[in-house]
């Protein structure tokens, strides 16, 4: 069914990994990133590894939910694991056959540049799984403020992120129902080749856009008719504020950050 | 007599294996005859519509058998797709499925797909634009461009013309004014045609239910939990207000007066009937 699917992936939960303020959580992410892709070195991966490691303990988020989420670039990882492997020049040559060698420096690339990928989605699923796709907005719009100043329609952008995000489960719902109605009439939409495959899918996109549209054009009304005219002057009924909690949180965070550095610096 | 479709302990669950598993259906024995006209009622979440996406096989039970003439309906591919037409089925707001050029081309899609040829598609796509009263000048016009009844009757078309044996509806009447529901009725009444078709219909109308219906099928928590005639059905109303159905004004009346000790038949659901129960009350009671 296509409800098992899970977009927006938010796990609830009550852990001070959920507790902690968006905002926190989104600067944390970019501090996680930067550290990671200034690590070159061991310590500096393990330190990253291991900041990644306490968080999800303490977010409770299952290992099995993290792996199934990096599922879909195993082909990527792959590939840029393969890539660096051949084409990086050293000094140790392991192997040599036909026109391909293999060095040391190649092995050690490709699995610190697989890892790195997969540390970065991890870092980010993380975010995801335990900040609601609601906070997350609130996140950026309240981060991204500054912007306004040189009229960036920030709170604009915000509303149509949290409006997507809204509608997503009920346009899944839709295309589920669509899909059955379809079924029922005879539509087959897993037989055939490419182009049959795609001329099944018009009776399905067909009423989907159409629904979208209409639920677009009511909820605009909704909104219109209560008034909304935008972010100015507008207050919320949920208040971001920072807690003891962001703060020790954001000073690990700087930590990571400078210890990486100073590994990178030292060369160990 | 083999019923035209049954379930034998047909037991669903949702999001099986995963957090958010939940059970719709449990354990569900149920068999129509051919030619039955059968109403069922339940109130949201009952399991009601999931039950009857079993029965044409858009829905693979978690444990269980549907059986369609005696034969399971997932024996095999060529079958179940088979059935499909035979068991038309027309979900909840059926107008949102429309997405041709032309409402002639859409009500062509279920027998286009059934590979007929193509004198016999345009004879029963005329057919059925017929019976459900769209006349030859909107058939060539655009699905989109109809009021509300009408895509609706369009979609209503769209599946009876596959001629199915059975016709299953989900709140067919739902949304439409007094006059569009009392035609589409008469509609779903003509298609059953005295008993030569079988019809199951979801209803949220129980005076819908108790004109219409020879039999009422009550779900309840994934369950059935009542089966009879109407009469056998409202007779068991404090039972129907308790599971969240809403039973017929009538029928409150005559449970009320019960209540107040008046001795009446409470099995009745239309204003004929308890006016008769309440004459054959008033020889013996003084209060009426």
């Amino acid at each position: 069914m296509l409800k098992d699917i899970t977009l927006g992936q938010y796990y609830p939960g009550d852990t001070l990994v959920h507790r902690l303020d968006p905002r926190t959580k989104l600067i944390l992410t970019l501090i996680y990133i930067a550290a990671l892709f200034t690590a070159i070195v061991y310590a500096g991966y393990a330190l990253v590894v291991l900041f990644l490691a306490v968080s999800i303990l303490i977010s409770r988020i299952r290992l099995r939910n993290i792996l199934s989420g990096l599922k879909p670039l195993i082909v990527i990882v792959l590939i840029t694991g393969i890539l660096n492997l051949f084409y990086t020049k050293g000094e140790h040559l392991l192997v040599h056959f036909w026109r391909i060698s293999i060095y040391w420096e190649g092995v050690e690339t490709a699995v610190f540049m697989a890892l790195r990928i997969m540390l970065l989605i991890a870092g980010t699923l993380l975010l995801t799984y335990t900040t609601s796709p609601l906070q997350l907005t609130d996140g950026l719009e309240s981060l991204l403020n500054p912007l306004k100043k040189i009229h960036v329609p920030v709170h604009e952008l915000a509303m149509m992120m949290s409006i997507a995000l809204r509608f997503i489960p009920t346009l899944i719902e839709e295309t589920d129902k669509i899909m059955s109605a379809q079924r029922a009439r005879g539509a087959d939409f897993e037989t055939g080749g490419l182009i049959a495959k795609a001329k099944a899918m018009l009776p399905l996109l067909i009423p989907l856009f159409v629904s979208a549209f209409r639920r677009a054009d009511e909820l605009a009304t909704a909104m219109e008719s209560r008034c909304y005219h935008g972010g100015e002057g507008r207050t919320r009924m949920k208040q971001l504020s920072m807690a003891l909690r962001d703060w020790i949180a954001l000073a690990a965070g700087v930590l990571l950050l400078a210890l990486v550095i100073l590994f990178r610096r030292l060369g160990i | 007599m083999t019923p035209v479709l049954q379930t034998v302990r047909l037991t669903h669950r949702y999001s099986e294996g995963t957090p958010f598993e939940r059970v719709a259906l449990d354990s569900v024995d149920f068999s129509a005859q051919r030619g039955e006209f059968i109403a069922v009622i339940g109130h949201t979440g009952s399991g009601k519509s999931t039950f009857i996406q079993h029965l044409n096989g858009l829905l693979k039970p978690s444990s269980g058998t549907v059986l369609f003439d005696g034969k399971d309906i997932h024996s095999s591919k060529e079958f179940t797709r088979q059935v499909r037409f035979r068991v038309g089925l027309l979900f909840q707001y059926p107008e949102y499925q429309l997405f041709e050029e032309t409402v002639y081309r859409d009500i062509a899609f279920g027998p286009k797909n059934m590979k007929l040829k193509d004198d016999e598609v345009d004879e029963r796509v005329r057919e059925a634009a017929g019976f459900v009263g769209l006349g030859e000048e909107i058939l060539e016009k655009s699905p989109f461009d109809l009021s509300g009844g009408q895509k609706r009757r369009v979609a209503i078309a769209g599946v009876i013309a596959m001629r199915p044996e059975v016709l299953i509806l989900d709140e067919p009447t739902a949304g439409l004014d007094p006059g569009g529901r009392e035609e589409l009725m008469e509609n779903i009444l003509r298609y059953h045609d005295g008993g030569k078709r079988t019809v199951i219909y979801i209803t949220h109308s129980m005076e819908d239910a108790a004109r219409t219906a020879q039999r009422i099928v009550v779900f309840n928590h994934g369950h059935i939990a009542m089966d009879g005639t109407p009469g056998e059905v409202f007779r068991r109303g404090f039972e129907l207000i308790q599971m969240g159905i809403i039973v017929p004004q009538i029928t409150r009346v005559m449970m009320r007066l019960r209540e107040l000790g008046l001795d009446v038949d409470d099995g009745v659901y239309s204003v004929e009937q308890a006016m008769a129960a309440l004459r054959e009350t008033k020889g013996g009671g003084d209060h009426a």
